[in-house]
């Protein structure tokens, strides 16, 4: 049955696909504690995983495009599912160019504001991880979409809380205002992951709602 | 005019029906993207002709509807304003049911000829417009919360469930089209078979292709013609048009159709479940293109989707002007071929009460004292003589049909050579087919009393006690009699069906 082969080829792309992200997730966590803990050697490897994870996500959502599409495969829903699919490959991009710009503009990070930094980067990573269960959910069990869906929001307000209040006690302290807008900047680029996955997240309602009409 | 000619109007209605009822098999699929219209085409076609070719023509005897036309440019005629309305129908993309032109076709003729119109007919069409989408509405509302049910026990991924939708879809649309092609040939050609210009070729002298079945595969390919060029737009309605389908309930309409059809139209089912003493199912008139309708709209009432409302008046009129259309179409046509090119249309059917009918009727206590009146005279005018009668006497309606049987008159030679040639004796059982041997030769006037003649000579000529196991066993013998009562009947010039 070769369309039931292109069925399951597809479904293991796709479980890749949200695999990879995850990954992509736990590596930019595991990359900004590197950075703030000074660790060079594992900072460079996040950087180096990332691209690589980045580079596989987006072969595997332009694969599963293209058998959706080549195969005509869920014509129902597939617009939605390459919608989602191209949201959340943006969770990983947004991942990477945050490591990459701790690694381009190497920024310097005082030790009071590392515990900040360092649940900030947790709190992106756990929405990252809701939402990619969600992501499954959605092919699977629609109805258990809902049961993570608010796990992303709530991480995602945890992420901005601990943002705001970071760059307050940023503009507070007595650095000098370039340095203060320069690590501003950066709580705002490891905070729009977490913002990035409540996204798809809303995406992700409203295609629930669609597929469970 | 030549067999050809004639042919024509029949491929043109075999046509019409690939291009209107491939809607009800694979309207859904096609309509909800599930399947590209040209894989539903290929596979319709295909199915379609194997249908056609195994089960339409297993035996030569297959007359169909319009075997109640008695000339071959009456059958014509009727066949060309069926088909016409048809595609008619098909040019307004509305789904209408073949089956409802060819019988308004007919009453038609039964108007034009001044023959009797079947009262079960008009019953049949009428209950197809209301019991049949209601059924098949309720059975879709049914079988669509039970998938739902079962999608929210086995979670399927959605690529899986895809998968099965569509092959669902095929399977139904392929087992759909098989059906289509094996019940519906017989309307399209089964007419023709009598004047079958084909004769049987066997292939290497392994496969045998009979005439019959070469007849029958020339109607499917017109089938399956209408299907490729002329189905789409009836289909996209069907699928779309009526309200946006997703590919589950898309499936669910397909099976509640085909449900509701083995269910509620199965004499066979009634005959199996009676058999073994379990309650029956009613039989109600069903049609494939009203049961898709049906389910469709129960599907959006319950799921309270869109339903487009317009465009389900405009189906619904659709089924209303297409027998009538068809009706009008086809009495126009006949008085036109009839008096323009000069061809029979209908040959007049003589009814005579003479001592053999008047014997037979205190036989069968039919008496009426109105009846006297009608002894010894001979009538050309169905129409007339059963008002005559129905004002004359106080029989029961269906005694006056008997009685219209019983006087018909007509000539039928038991001629060996149609029965070497026309008779299938796989169709017959042994003994009655030496019945049919043993009265080679003989010529009637009745043709009731060839049936008692051939019942005389063995039971299995006879028709068993009415009940429902024995109702299959009676439908084929009255099948088995109606082709003999076609085969063996000559005109004065000879053999039926001549110009």
């Amino acid at each position: 049955m070769p369309l039931f082969k292109t069925s399951r080829s597809v479904e293991a792309k796709i479980e890749g696909f949200f695999d990879t992200v995850a990954e992509g997730g736990l590596v930019f966590r595991g990359g900004v504690r590197a950075y703030i803990e000074g660790d060079t050697p594992a900072f460079d490897k996040a950087i180096v995983n990332i691209d690589e994870l980045e580079k596989r996500a987006d072969t595997l959502s332009q694969e599963v495009e293209t058998h959706l599409y080549s195969h005509s495969l869920i014509p129902e829903h597939r617009g939605d599912v390459l919608g989602l699919l191209e949201n959340t490959d943006d969770i990983i991009d947004t991942a990477k160019s945050c490591l990459y710009q701790f690694s381009i503009e190497r920024p310097d990070i005082p030790q009071e504001f590392h515990k900040g930094f360092l649940r900030l980067a947790e709190s992106g990573y756990e929405a990252v991880e809701a939402v990619i269960c969600s992501g499954r959910a959605f092919f699977k069990d629609v109805r258990a979409v809902k049961d993570t869906l608010y796990k992303v929001h709530h991480f995602e307000q945890e992420a901005d809380d601990v943002g705001e209040r970071l760059k307050g006690s940023i503009f507070a302290s007595d650095l000098d205002l370039a340095r203060k807008i320069h690590l501003r900047y950066f709580v705002m680029n490891v905070d729009k992951v977490s913002d990035q996955a409540k996204g798809v997240a809303d995406r992700l309602a409203i295609y629930t709602i669609k597929r469970m009409i | 005019m030549g067999i050809l000619l004639f042919l024509s109007s029949g491929l043109f209605l075999g046509w019409s029906l690939g291009a209107n009822d491939a809607a009800n098999v694979f309207g859904t699929a096609v309509g909800t993207r599930m399947v590209k219209f040209r894989v539903a085409a290929i596979i319709c076609s295909v199915f379609i002709i194997l249908g056609a070719v195994i089960s339409g023509s297993g035996a030569a005897h297959t007359l169909g509807r319009l075997g109640a036309v008695n000339t071959l440019a009456g059958s014509f005629t009727v066949a060309l304003a069926a088909a016409l309305t048809t595609f008619w129908m098909t040019r307004l993309n509305m789904p209408v049911s073949t089956s409802q032109s060819i019988v308004g076709a007919i009453i038609g003729w039964n108007l034009y000829s001044d023959s009797v119109t079947d009262g079960a007919s008009l019953t049949r069409i009428i209950g197809t417009w209301i019991t049949c989408p209601l059924l098949t509405g309720v059975v879709a509302v049914l079988l669509f919360i039970f998938a739902r049910w079962l999608i929210g026990v086995t979670r399927p991924h959605l690529l899986r469930l895809d998968w099965g939708t569509r092959l669902g879809l095929l399977i139904a649309g392929a087992l759909g089209s098989y059906s289509l092609g094996a019940n519906n040939i017989a309307n399209v050609m089964g007419v023709f078979v009598p004047d079958n210009p084909f004769t049987d070729i066997s292939l290497f002298g392994l496969v045998s292709f009979t005439g019959t079945q070469q007849l029958f595969l020339l109607g499917a390919i017109a089938i399956a013609v209408g299907v490729f060029t002329y189905s789409e737009r009836v289909m996209r309605t069907v699928g779309g048009g009526l309200v946006r389908l997703s590919p589950v309930p898309a499936l669910v309409v397909v099976l509640a159709q085909s449900i509701t059809l083995f269910l509620f139209a199965s004499e066979r089912l009634e005959n199996l479940l009676a058999s073994h003493g379990l309650p029956t199912f009613p039989l109600v008139p069903v049609s494939s293109s009203q049961a898709v309708v049906g389910a469709i709209v129960g599907i959006s009432l319950f799921k309270g989707a869109g339903l487009r409302y317009r465009v389900l008046g405009k189906i619904s009129l659709g089924w209303l002007a297409t027998p009538i259309l068809a009706g009008v179409v086809s009495f126009f046509l006949l008085f036109f071929v009839d008096n323009v090119f000069d061809q029979k249309v209908n040959r007049s059917v003589l009814y005579s009460f003479d001592g053999v009918v008047a014997e037979e009727l205190f036989r069968l206590d039919i008496m009426d004292p109105g009846l006297g009146k009608f002894t010894g005279g001979e009538f050309t005018n169905a129409v007339s003589l059963k008002r005559d009668l129905e004002r004359s006497t106080d029989l029961a309606p269906g005694q006056v049909t008997r009685v219209m049987e019983l006087a018909q008159v007509d000539k039928w030679v038991i001629d060996p050579d149609v029965i070497a040639q026309e008779v299938d004796s796989h169709w017959l059982t042994r003994s009655q087919m030496d019945a049919l041997r043993t009265l080679s030769g003989q010529e009637y006037r009745h043709f009731w009393r060839f049936e008692q003649a051939l019942a005389a000579l063995t039971d299995e000529w006879l028709p068993r006690p009415r009940a429902t196991v024995n109702k299959i066993w009676n439908k084929s013998l009255d099948k088995k009699l109606e082709f003999l009562e076609r085969v063996f009947q000559v005109e004065e010039n000879g053999p039926r069906g001549g110009n």
